[in-house]
């Protein structure tokens, strides 16, 4: 039996296709109908209300939203926008910090040297170091504005209690962050800066040995006290440099990530945005 | 013709749900980047300070801790450091804690007004763009060497001399012996919240069966250590009084 003769392309068929546009249809058909594609993407993206269900509730990235929200809660006037800034701000130090982080050597011998290294000859290096501090120190401002708005509209009146003092661990932790960091460049301004930050400490009530009462508790002194466990030492030294360098880019990171999570799995549990009711 | 405000009942039952994509998401998204753009050119226009090496030697004058925690570096002034740089932090974290627990006007909640809750309003706003803003803006900016204050015009002088003219309370009462003078702060001292919570429990007496005693403890004591810095504050600067209650452990 003679075999079929294989099927030869219409040339002008195609060609029909190409002039009228019809192909990049087919083909987008063909992509989007793909194993690879379909197996990438679970809907469509189609302007329908089940697609925009499913945009949010279906992408790990946005699924901390609600799906639905009140139409009030969209107001910049309302929000201001400033807890979203100071999370995108995070997210901002989060990427540079990880790019200042493969050129840093938290050591006492290494680290002024590797900012000045940083700065001069690491590509891009200053935009790096610049927009890390800058945002750092923006997102201090921006969570403060952040809580001075929810103060305004009464959001940690019930049922947002609980989300009101995540907020204040977040602040504190904001601070913290940022006053970690601040040692790390090793220069003049962060070393005395610090110790004047840290110099607190030996004030502690009890455990600091400068404070009231440490008379009365065993062991306080100099070298063993409140101020010393926050720095390694009785002075702002390498180990200091040593603790405040994993304190910032590893426990207290990891702390306030996990914290911003379940703030905003907290909002959507409250009811959304607090509102007129 | 401006629209009549809705009545809060209307505005119940206009609960519109609206989908957060696209009508949050874009928003969010407009957001960021103006925000990174905002960073970007800051960033490009102003380089991050780097200064000599530390040298553990060579402390510069003035000393400043960042600039966040320049209010609390400022009452320093005023109070020792075990309660500018100990108490008065571990205060504020807690107090903020409690503000949800201790506030419990249920007018307010999810919108903007002052008239429903003044008070409030005024406590936080005082606390925070009196007492924490504008000290560090002082801090910042007109805190010179030895962390003496220099107007913006001003020469930063490292040996201004200030006359240290300060003494304590009881002395400026004419109250010589150690005793005594210890008896007169701690009289002072606590009769300024004894009776400060005794005149505000007594006019709210109507409240404490709606409220509860021990918020209303909790409250007014917070209050009363707030304004007590003010106090100091105000005493210092104009009476030049240093200690109120002077202890072997601790002064006040
Ligand atoms: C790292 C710090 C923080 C981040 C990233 C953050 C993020 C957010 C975001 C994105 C929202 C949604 C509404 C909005 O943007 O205003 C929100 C709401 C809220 N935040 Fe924060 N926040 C932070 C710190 C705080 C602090 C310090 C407080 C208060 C002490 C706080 C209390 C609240 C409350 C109560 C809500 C609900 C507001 C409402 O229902 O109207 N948050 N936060």
């Amino acid at each position: 039996m003679a075999a079929k003769p294989p099927e030869i392309p219409n040339i002008a068929e195609i060609m029909a296709k190409v002039k009228s546009g019809a192909i990049f249809g087919e083909i987008a058909k063909m992509i989007t109908e793909s194993q690879v594609w379909t197996s990438s993407f679970r809907h469509g993206y189609a302007d329908t209300p089940r697609n925009r269900v499913l945009q949010i509730a279906s992408n790990v990235w946005l699924h901390l939203h609600p799906v639905k929200m009140h139409r009030h809660a969209l107001r910049i006037k309302f929000t201001w926008c400033m807890g979203g800034i100071t999370f995108l701000l995070f997210l901002s130090t989060v990427v540079t910090g990880v790019i200042l982080m493969f050129y840093y050597r938290p050591v006492g011998e290494y680290a002024y040297f590797d900012m000045k290294y940083l700065q001069y000859d690491v590509p891009f290096g200053m935009l790096m170091r610049n927009m890390h501090r800058w945002a750092a120190h923006a997102m201090v401002i921006t969570v403060w504005l952040h809580m001075f708005r929810v103060f305004l509209t009464g959001s940690y009146k019930p049922p947002r209690e609980f989300n009101w003092v995540i907020g204040v661990f977040l602040v504190t932790f904001t601070l913290l962050l940022s006053f970690t960091g601040y040692l790390l460049p090793w220069d003049q301004l962060a070393m005395w800066a610090v110790t004047v930050g840290t110099n607190m400490a030996r004030a502690t009530p009890f455990l600091g040995h400068e404070g009231p009462f440490q008379e009365f508790v065993f062991g306080v002194s100099p070298r063993y006290d409140a101020r010393s466990v926050l720095i390694g030492g009785s002075i702002v030294g390498p180990p200091a440099l040593l603790r405040f360098y994993v304190l910032h880019c590893i426990f207290i990171p990891l702390v306030a990530g996990a914290l911003m999570i379940v703030h905003f799995w907290r909002i959507r549990k409250d009811g959304g945005i607090s509102g007129p009711l | 013709m401006a629209e009549a405000p809705a009545p809060r009942k209307k505005l119940e039952e206009n609960v519109e749900k609206v989908h957060v994509w696209p009508y949050l998401v874009r928003i969010e998204f407009l957001c960021a980047i103006i925000t990174i753009l905002l960073l970007t050119v800051w960033s490009i226009t102003i380089d991050a300070p780097l200064e000599e090496a530390a040298n553990p030697t060579k402390t510069p004058n003035p000393s400043k801790a960042p600039w966040y925690f320049l209010g609390l570096q400022d009452i320093l002034v005023y109070f020792d450091p075990w309660f500018a740089g100990v108490v008065a932090p571990v205060l504020i974290i807690v107090g903020l804690i409690l503000i949800p627990y201790l506030d419990v006007n249920p007018k307010g909640n999810g919108y903007y007004t002052y008239v429903e809750r003044k008070f409030a309003i005024w406590v936080y706003s005082f606390g925070f763009l009196v007492l924490w803003i504008f000290l560090i803006i002082m801090g910042v900016f007109l805190r010179g060497p030895g962390w003496n204050l220099f107007m913006p015009w001003q020469f930063w002088d490292p040996h201004k001399v200030v006359a240290l003219v300060s003494v304590d309370l009881p002395y400026a009462f004419g109250i010589r012996s150690y005793d005594m003078a210890n008896l007169f702060g701690a009289v002072v001292v606590l009769g300024y919240f004894v009776v400060g919570t005794a005149v505000y429990m007594f006019m709210e007496r109507k409240a404490i069966k709606n409220v509860g005693i021990t918020r209303m403890l909790l409250k007014i004591n917070l209050v009363l250590i707030m304004i007590g810095i003010v106090v100091k504050i105000v005493l210092r600067l104009a009476f030049n009084i240093k200690y109120i209650w002077v202890t072997p452990w601790f002064n006040v």
